[in-house]
């Protein structure tokens, strides 16, 4: 039982490192540096008649840690609150409402936007990958890899409005004005039918652009890493047996090609959340993408830190998942780990 | 002289100028062709998109008016006047790119060096000193890769606005670097233990000198690969920076769609072309950069040439 007991103490220890590296420079960021936002922001409300003790009692009361104080144990008092999962109150979002709360929802109907499309962009990716590496230099090798370096060098932001633009205003396919938001106005959120029906209606053309926007990296890693493996002595040896193809490319050649394609999910999911926040701007869902949006506009600063947080957990999450998976798929890592 | 086709009507003097045009033609053509079948269709389709896009953004900026705001002409569907239409001011859509390439080429230029650099000097760096500095190296190269970069990055661009050129292209480095410089770093090791290179260790030659003339050369591709790869993640990073108004620039591409789009172009047919050409520059441009990256990793890398 030792080595699963290790494995998954140093990937804690990764994560817990790594969060407090990011929480560190929010910190840095948001209160530390020279002409910080906090000391602007407090310098704005005298302008506007506080006194300076209002304007620092308020600051202290919506950041949650006494302005005042030295650096350090401003610091200190920043990293306990996020002990507790306390990031403070919105400031000027909706002034007040805890951070926390805000953020619990919208990364609810980001990760319901964005998982299930990376899935199956991944999917889509390794099919269409392999099957250009086993068609290489002909017309198809040829559409898929120069399609799939079109939509992968395409920003996913402007995917999303060639899709609004065509699919929603010239063709009219879709109704797209009434698709805003995650669900109809109509409908109560719950446990129904009908907003089942209504959240999937809404989700499906921001997925699209997930997909569209993934799904080219990942058939053209997989196409690299599917033309290596094709080259590799156990496939002629395989062909040399009298396996039906079918059986090479599915047990041998997609098998093998996939692996190092998995530790990259994780660091596409970052990706994705990260371009979420454009995505979400355009089809005006409401995820931590739009907040974060929001938050830029009004200068929220404590909204800000606590997105990226949360988006830094949600990767790390992702990337732990990744890592899990890539051990189970390829039992070679397994042993590596004494 | 071979090109003795042509006009030749005996009197040799009077035909050496048609024969050496011709000369000159075969020549630079038989060069082309040499260098289509090297790049490919796609490489010289890649390296011809971004030539033309360079020469018309460096030179239209001289040309053309600078764009003008006129109210008669709000929006205009494309003209013999306005060939791309007009934007939500009256400004001519057609001049408004030309002189945005400029900004966005800059950017994406010195953005995308600056990140090459600092690929290349962490992945060389790795390496080369393997141990623990690799260790170090790798691992922060790996937590850099992991965070989400592009939100930090926003945060950060609005927190302390920047307002220059090559500030913006510093900060668009500083969080672009790590994917390259892994890709180096391998490239790099791989290098290292090639035999030429150990027969020149074995020699006890300087490793300056190992470095300089083994190593360089060897690595000189894959620094233009990279380069060009950190040029299409800047023009990515900015186009994102631009949609939040963070980019400190006036007719940058990614700032004409923005503006564009907070104008709700998107719903208004009539206003699309002023959203859609920007749009369609900057798809171009980053397929252009896409291509020849693509065109020149085939031809530098034997591996994937062989099994053509």
């Amino acid at each position: 039982m030792r080595p699963l007991v290790t494995l998954v103490a140093r990937a804690l220890a990764r994560m817990v490192a790594m969060l407090w590296l990011i929480a560190s420079v929010t910190f840095l960021a948001i209160r530390a540096l020279p002409g910080n936002p906090v000391d602007v922001w407090m310098q704005e409300m005298q302008g506007t008649g506080l006194t300076g003790d209002q304007a620092r009692d308020q600051a202290a009361r919506l950041l949650k840690i006494d302005v005042d104080e030295s650096l350090v144990s401003q610091y200190v008092g920043y990293m306990r609150n996020l002990l507790r999962g306390d990031l403070g109150d919105s400031i000027i979002l909706s002034p007040g409402t805890p951070v926390m709360e805000m953020l619990g929802v919208r990364l609810a109907w980001t990760l319901f936007s964005v998982s299930p499309a990376l899935i199956v962009g991944f999917l889509i990716g390794l099919y269409l990958g392999s099957r250009a590496a086993y068609r290489r230099g002909t017309w198809l090798d040829r559409l898929i890899t120069n399609g799939s370096a079109l939509t992968d060098s395409m920003p996913p932001v402007l995917i999303g409005i060639l899709l609004v633009f065509y699919v929603g205003v010239v063709w009219e396919l879709v109704p797209i004005q009434s698709l805003r938001g995650a669900y109809s106005s109509g409908v109560q959120p719950g446990f129904t039918l009908d907003f089942a029906l209504s959240a999937l209606a809404h989700v499906i053309m921001p997925s699209m652009v997930y997909v569209l926007a993934s799904v080219g990296g990942w058939t053209l890693m997989m196409r690299g890493s599917a033309l290596g493996v094709l080259k590799d002595d156990y496939v002629a040896q395989a062909r040399a047996r009298g396996l039906s193809e079918r059986t090479i490319r599915v047990s041998f050649v997609q098998r093998n090609a996939r692996l190092p394609l998995v530790t990259g999910f994780a660091i596409s999911m970052g990706f994705v959340v990260s371009g979420s926040v454009l995505v979400e701007e355009i089809f005006v869902y409401p995820g931590v993408g739009q907040l974060l949006a929001d938050a830029l506009a009004l200068r929220d600063y404590t909204v800000m830190q606590g997105v990226v947080l949360a988006t830094t957990v949600t990767v790390l999450i992702a990337t732990a998942i990744a890592d899990t998976l890539y051990g189970w798929l390829d039992p070679r890592t397994r042993t590596e780990y004494e | 002289m071979s090109g003795d086709v042509g006009n030749h009507r005996g009197n040799r003097h009077g035909a050496v100028r048609p024969m050496r045009v011709n000369t000159v033609i075969r020549r630079v053509g038989r060069f082309a062709a040499g260098w289509v079948r090297r790049l490919g269709f796609g490489g010289m389709f890649g390296l011809g998109g971004l030539v033309l896009l360079s020469a018309a953004s460096a030179v239209g900026r001289f040309l053309l008016d600078p764009p003008r705001t006129d109210v008669e002409a709000i929006l205009h569907a494309p003209s013999f006047d306005h060939p791309l239409g007009t934007d939500f001011s009256g400004r001519d859509n057609l001049q408004l790119l030309v002189r945005g390439g400029w900004d966005m080429l800059e950017l994406a230029v010195v953005a995308g060096f600056l990140m090459s650099a600092i690929a290349v000097g962490v992945g060389l760096l790795g390496a080369f000193s393997g141990g623990l500095v690799d260790r170090i190296v790798v691992r922060l190269t790996d937590v850099w890769l992991t965070v989400p970069r592009f939100v930090l990055l926003l945060v950060i661009a609005s927190l302390y606005p920047v307002s220059s050129t090559v500030a913006l292209a510093a900060l668009i480095a500083i969080f672009g670097w790590p994917y390259l410089a892994r890709q180096i770093r391998a490239q790099a090791l791989s290098l290292r233990s090639r035999e030429y290179v150990e027969a020149a260790r074995l020699l006890q030659l300087r490793t300056s000198h190992i470095l300089l003339r083994y190593l360089v050369p060897a690595i000189a591709p894959f620094v233009v690969i990279s380069t060009i790869q950190a040029m299409t993640q800047a023009i990515y990073q900015q186009v994102g920076l631009a949609f939040f108004g963070l980019v400190p620039l006036q007719d940058n591409w990614g700032v004409l769609f923005s503006a564009a789009f907070r104008q709700n172009a998107l719903y208004l047919p009539s206003a699309a072309w002023s959203l859609l050409a920007p749009v369609a520059a900057i798809c171009f441009l980053q397929f252009c950069l896409v291509l020849t990256s693509r065109s020149l990793e085939e031809l530098f890398d034997p591996r994937l040439r062989s099994g053509k």
